[in-house]
């Protein structure tokens, strides 16, 4: 049976009506609760069906505030993924070098800007631009989160590759030395082909994280993103629960079709016949750390 | 060169305790919901299994900024849940910004603790079984003490991050580092000093918790 787990016996009548019980208590407990903020709504008149209906009539809301909110947080997102992954190789590269001179200066970046909420750096980011260059002030927003998302993302990513590159088997490694390659062809041909594989998934799911992040470029920077247009929508219809809720909603799926994507794919690594069958776990513990992830042989939580 | 500090006008050791302030009781908290949701997720009950796993999906999936905004603006200021304290004050935002960190980073503990229970090896629940313990005695004598031993490291992280995530309560104007730094690189025309005295801090912060922690779960984990 797949609903048994190694936790708890098999339920007999006694631990069954048992059960029963509990889930009963515990479903009366969240209907109450349930019942109180519907009940708050209800008076605050937040449930009103004219705060919910623009959503469902009012084309406009979607070609004006949402859609175009929702493309510039797919284009930051975008932005920050497309440039922050060749340099965050880069850096996971020269982490792996036999020189110092590149190890070392490589380490201090990557572990610097791992080290520093990413919000200060999109704020610095902004006032940088403000101060030192003539970037129009329409577009300085979008340079600025996508500065602060590539600068914290590639030193994330130079983890990913780096520990993608060190899930390797060893023999490839020695097979690549034994046919006389150097250690550039072997990193360039050999090794990252395979990581990038291996990778994947946790390149996707780092990709969550960074559309998560694009919030705090409408919140804190004007960046007019998704959550940006919560404000426009209230402003216009008076609704502030009913366009949360609608805004929450579309990230909240954006999101897990992207986790569930990137769990797809490690299943599907993982299983494949072809390639080391090497993988990075999907488990991200938020601001991810590829090596924090718990291994173990396994078997008592269902996933 | 910081002579733009005019500690008197900017209070950046306030700040900083502020962000200390935020990130323990959030810690503490999630620390608490995120152990009772693993709890839920592992246990006998199916309906407490599906409240877990939605939780979970629901909140991890959402940017921390929409829920520590979404507390300000739409539980305080439309819903007037003001959680014990006036309007307009520090405290208030204070208070909100914990509950939408406790929110969110429940999330990332349970699964966190989840992962470690798989760590900890079938024959110990099923001896514990043998010797006729409920599920609730397998969980909380024999198989959470094993599984939190294994995951400092993993929770660390989660405590690191949850320390560079609270700059989010800028969002809504609690008085911590972030809002500090913005305030005073709009005031003062010394950008480069001040983004590396801001940066200085939050790795003084989470560098030595990440190095003792690191220690502390060297020696926690269960030798197998």
């Amino acid at each position: 049976m797949s609903d048994l787990s190694v936790l708890y016996d098999a339920p007999g009548p006694r631990a069954r009506r048992r059960n029963v019980l509990i889930a009963v208590v515990f479903l009366v407990v969240l209907a109450a609760g349930a019942g109180w903020v519907l009940s708050v709504l209800e008076d605050n008149g937040e449930l009103d069906w004219d705060q919910w209906e623009p959503f469902f009539t009012n084309g406009n809301v979607w070609t004006t505030f949402i859609l175009p909110g929702l493309q510039n947080t797919l284009i930051a997102a975008g932005l920050s993924m497309l440039i922050a992954l060749p340099l965050g190789a880069a850096l996971g590269i020269g982490r792996l070098s036999d020189h110092a001179w590149v190890r070392i200066p490589a380490g201090t970046v990557v572990e610097f800007f791992r080290a520093i909420p990413v919000l200060l750096l999109m704020l610095f980011a902004n006032e940088a631009y403000a101060m030192w260059t003539d970037i129009d002030r329409d577009v300085r927003p979008l340079y600025a989160v996508v500065t602060g998302l590539v600068l914290y993302n590639a030193s994330v990513l130079a983890e990913v590759v780096r520990a993608g590159v060190l899930a390797l088997p060893r023999g490839q490694t020695d097979a690549a030395k034994a046919i006389g390659m150097r250690k550039g062809q072997i990193m360039l041909f050999v090794l990252l082909p395979q990581a990038v594989t291996a990778m994947l998934p946790a390149i996707v799911s780092q990709l969550v994280v960074i559309v998560k992040d694009t919030a705090l470029g409408g919140a804190m920077l004007g960046y007019s993103e998704l959550l940006d247009s919560v404000g426009l929508i209230d402003g216009n219809f008076a609704n502030l629960l009913a366009a949360f809720t609608v805004i929450a909603v579309i990230f909240i799926v954006l999101n897990f079709l992207l986790t569930s994507f990137a769990s797809w794919l490690e299943g599907r690594i993982r299983r494949g016949k072809r390639g080391t069958g090497a993988v990075l776990s999907t488990t991200v513990t938020d601001e991810l750390d590829a090596a924090g992830d718990v291994p173990g042989p396994g078997g008592l939580a269902k996933t | 060169m910081f002579d733009f500090l005019d500690l008197d006008r900017y209070d950046l050791f306030g700040a900083f305790w502020t962000t200390v302030q935020l990130t323990v009781l959030s810690g503490i908290g999630s620390l608490i919901w995120g152990t009772i949701l693993a709890a839920m997720r592992v246990s006998p009950v199916p309906i407490m299994r599906a409240f877990g796993t939605v939780y979970v999906h629901v909140f991890r999936n959402t940017p921390l900024t929409l829920i520590i905004v979404a507390c300000s603006q739409l539980l305080a200021y439309t819903l007037g849940m003001t959680m014990w304290a006036d309007f307009g004050t520090q405290s208030l935002s204070f208070r909100l910004a914990v509950l939408g960190f406790v929110l969110y980073t429940s999330t990332f503990v349970c699964e966190a603790l989840r992962s470690g229970i798989n760590t900890v090896p079938v024959g110990q629940a099923e001896a514990a079984r043998a010797l006729g313990l409920s599920f609730t005695q397998v969980l909380t004598l024999i198989v959470l003490p094993q599984a939190f031993r294994a995951v400092v490291a993993p929770l660390a992280n989660v405590l690191i991050a949850l320390t560079k995530n609270t700059t989010v309560a800028a969002a809504i104007g609690v008085a911590e580092a972030a809002l500090l730094m913005r305030d005073m690189i709009e005031q003062e025309a010394q950008l480069v000093p001040i983004a590396i005295l801001f940066a200085f801090g939050f790795i003084v912060l989470t560098l030595p918790t990440g190095l003792f922690l690191g220690w502390v779960a060297k020696r926690a984990a269960v030798k197998r």
